[in-house]
């Protein structure tokens, strides 16, 4: 790993060194009321000066007073639309005297960029990548955008409100391999971005780049930084052990608190599409007006949907505590028994979208309050 | 998702109402992938749908395979449809099937319910074309009525190889079996418990009942196998659907070993 320093003034020739290698980069920007992640073509297109407030069933832009283009901390949106897109066809059929042809869809995008990308969603896509690659059946088009992509991630110099990477042991240092990290640095010395070279695809972007040496003083102020953020999880109401998660919700499958808790939830599907690990989709096929054309498409969908456990004869789960139920114990407990790890980076967006201002932290802790066992 | 492989109806039977046997075969002729019984495929009907679909032919048929389905929807209804020399869509086999390997030398409970027939039919002409590899076998198939049993003309020939025992809810006039639960014959049945192995296939109540039945018979609850049914749209383990506790249906199931997912099986809507 090489470390060097990168004035701010020059992060646009970093977003320009990798549209000159062929990546569609992808960042932060404002859009009317929250960062988003979204096509960006230069620095100017950053949410400079912006901080995000994120509360329970609460998003909101504030002016940070400082020049920073990462003080907020994550995006609205995941990146998981851009690796696994809402809605992508899967192939066509063409029905001639009765006969049948298929014709696959290919996947011909450019490489993607991620810029801003933070440790909890570096755990995300890590996460993702267990679902969709590494099982028995891989989805290779994810396979393609993944095995491409270039990140740029972001360590974390604060922490909203709903965040809890500490608990979830997910951030907010970047542990997790990328091929660029950014620390944002401001002081008297100046605005610049202590910066770790990962990967050789990480050293041929950042080759032509006007970088300086780093000193202690800058790798110091760098982990101090990171650690104001750890404080105010660590502080935090939202900072607990996560260890026994597993077995505390899969022992309280008839707690209580389930029942409270789907006298608030709206089955609204928010939280699935706004955390950056769920995966679950629906195929849908369609033909059409001649009737010898139909195509396949797959689209995002969530466990909130009364069509998702549909067997003949209606849902398997009828009601909003079955459905709450299956995604939190999903998340929390059957992905670890899945995919060795669980399904929750604490990036707290699942709190901030829930227009009933549902808290997965407090519903944990109700569970655990009502512990039987 | 890759694009299925294309299969054409070589025949089609109709076995009782709205529930038909097709026997299909890759369109480019040559051999199919082998299954092992329990396991399922992906049928998709032009346009209207792909459903998982049980195999329920001899694991010895070469060259094609046989499915048997009910017209419940959308996507059933279209293959239910299909005429010989149409052409579907088949992706598969997928899923973890009967423990085939644990019920050579032991008796062999099959219980079925309904439609619940069909998968256990390729385990069953399993046990008929080698009855000496086992203890013994016994069926007990439960169904409405008389007119909505299955394969009632092909169990002719099982008898030689297993003691058959029908059940039906409702009896016409000229019926000569069971009236009642499926598990009623069942609680009455001989056999050494210690060296038993149930497969239990139909609504899911049923098979709690069944489950029930066999404890208090005997058998251990690592000598019970039941096959789950949830929603699939991809049998890949990547949509989610089939989600059943830590358990995706499609590739962990859809045959589970009882002692292995006991506590899920009680737990409602899950
Ligand atoms: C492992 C497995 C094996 C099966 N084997 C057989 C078989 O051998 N013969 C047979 O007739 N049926 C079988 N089924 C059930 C069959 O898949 C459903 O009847 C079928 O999916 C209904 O689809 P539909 O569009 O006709 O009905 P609709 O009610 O219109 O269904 C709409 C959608 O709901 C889903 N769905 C509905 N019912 C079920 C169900 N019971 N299970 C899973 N998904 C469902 C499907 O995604 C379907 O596209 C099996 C199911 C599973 C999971
Ligand atoms: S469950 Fe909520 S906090 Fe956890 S990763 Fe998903 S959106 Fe973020
Ligand atoms: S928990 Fe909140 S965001 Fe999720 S479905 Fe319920 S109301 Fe919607």
């Amino acid at each position: 790993m090489r470390t060097s320093i990168l004035a701010a003034a020059d992060l646009d020739e970093l977003i320009q060194s990798l549209k000159a290698a062929g990546y569609q980069v992808i960042g932060p920007v404002r859009d009317d009321a929250a960062v988003v992640y979204d096509d960006i073509n230069s620095a100017t297109d950053l949410p400079r000066g912006w901080v995000d407030e994120q509360e329970k069933g609460h998003y909101r832009l504030l002016p940070a007073g400082d020049d920073r283009y990462f003080g907020y901390t994550v995006a609205a949106n995941a990146w998981k639309r851009f690796l696994n897109p809402p809605r992508k066809r899967l192939w066509r059929v063409v029905r001639q005297d009765g006969k049948l042809q298929f014709i696959p869809e290919s996947d011909s995008a450019p490489p993607l960029a991620f810029i801003g990308v933070r440790s909890c969603e570096l755990h995300a896509i890590h996460i993702q990548d267990r679902v969709l690659i590494d099982g028995a059946h891989c989805d290779e088009g994810y396979r393609q955008r993944r095995r491409h992509l270039f990140t740029v991630a972001v360590n974390c110099t604060r922490a909203a409100a709903t965040c809890f990477c500490t608990s979830m042991h997910t951030g907010p240092r970047v542990e997790l391999q990328s091929d660029l990290v950014l620390t944002e640095l401001l002081d008297e010395h100046g605005h610049r971005f202590l910066l770790e070279t990962g990967t050789d695809a990480g050293h041929r972007i950042t080759a032509s780049l006007p970088l300086m040496p780093a000193t202690d003083d800058d790798t110091a102020l760098a982990e101090s930084r990171i650690n104001i953020a750890r404080e105010q999880m660590l502080a935090g109401p939202r900072q607990f052990d996560s260890s026994g998660i597993h077995n505390l919700l899969f022992s309280n499958m008839e707690s209580p608190a389930w029942d409270a808790v789907a006298e608030r939830c709206l089955s609204c599907a928010n939280c699935t599409l706004a955390c950056p690990t769920c995966f679950c989709f629906a195929v849908e096929d369609t033909t059409d007006l001649t009737g010898d054309h139909a195509e396949r498409w797959q689209r995002w969908d969530s466990c909130f949907n009364g069509a998702f456990s549909h067997v003949h004869g209606g849902s398997v789960r009828n009601s909003t505590r079955a459905r709450y139920r299956q995604w939190m114990t999903h998340k929390l407990a059957g992905w670890v028994d899945q995919f060795g790890q669980s399904g929750c980076v604490g990036c707290g967006r699942c709190i901030s979208w829930c227009p009933a201002g549902i808290d997965i932290t407090e519903q944990l802790q109700a569970i655990a309050e009502g512990d039987a066992s | 998702m890759n694009p299925p492989a294309i299969f054409t109806v070589l025949d089609r039977r109709e076995e009782i109402p709205h529930t038909v046997t097709l026997r299909i075969q890759p369109a480019q002729g040559g051999t199919v992938t082998p299954f092992a019984p329990g396991q399922f495929n992906m049928l998709y009907g032009f346009g209207s749908g792909e459903v998982p679909i049980s195999f329920s032919g001899a694991t010895a048929e070469q060259g094609y395979y046989s499915h048997t389905l009910r017209a419940v929807g959308k996507s059933t209804e279209a293959l239910a449809r299909l005429q010989p020399g149409d052409q579907l869509g088949v992706r598969g086999p997928f899923g973890r099937g009967w423990p085939m390997d644990q019920l050579a030398g032991r008796h062999v409970l099959i219980i079925a319910g309904g439609l619940g027939l069909a998968p256990l039919q390729p385990l069953i002409e399993a046990i008929v074309a080698k009855p000496a590899d086992y203890l013994g076998a016994q069926l007990f198939y439960g169904g409405r009525r008389p007119e909505e049993l299955l394969y009632l003309a092909r169990m002719a020939a099982w008898r030689d190889a297993l003691n058959v025992e029908l059940t039906v809810d409702m009896a016409s006039r000229d019926w000569s079996g069971h009236v009642g639960v499926v598990t009623g014959p069942l609680a009455s049945a001989k056999f050494p418990a210690s060296n038993t192995v149930a497969v239990v296939c139909g609504p899911e109540i049923m098979m709690r009942f069944a489950v029930r039945t066999l404890q208090q018979r005997g058998l251990d609850d690592a000598s019970i196998y039941l096959s789950m049914e949830r929603n699939m749209h991809c049998a890949l383990g990547h949509c989610g659907r089939c989600q059943w506790g830590p358990n995706f249906v499609c590739k962990d199931g859809p045959v589970f070993r009882y002692s292995d997912i006991a506590p899920w099986f009680h737990v409602r809507e899950l």
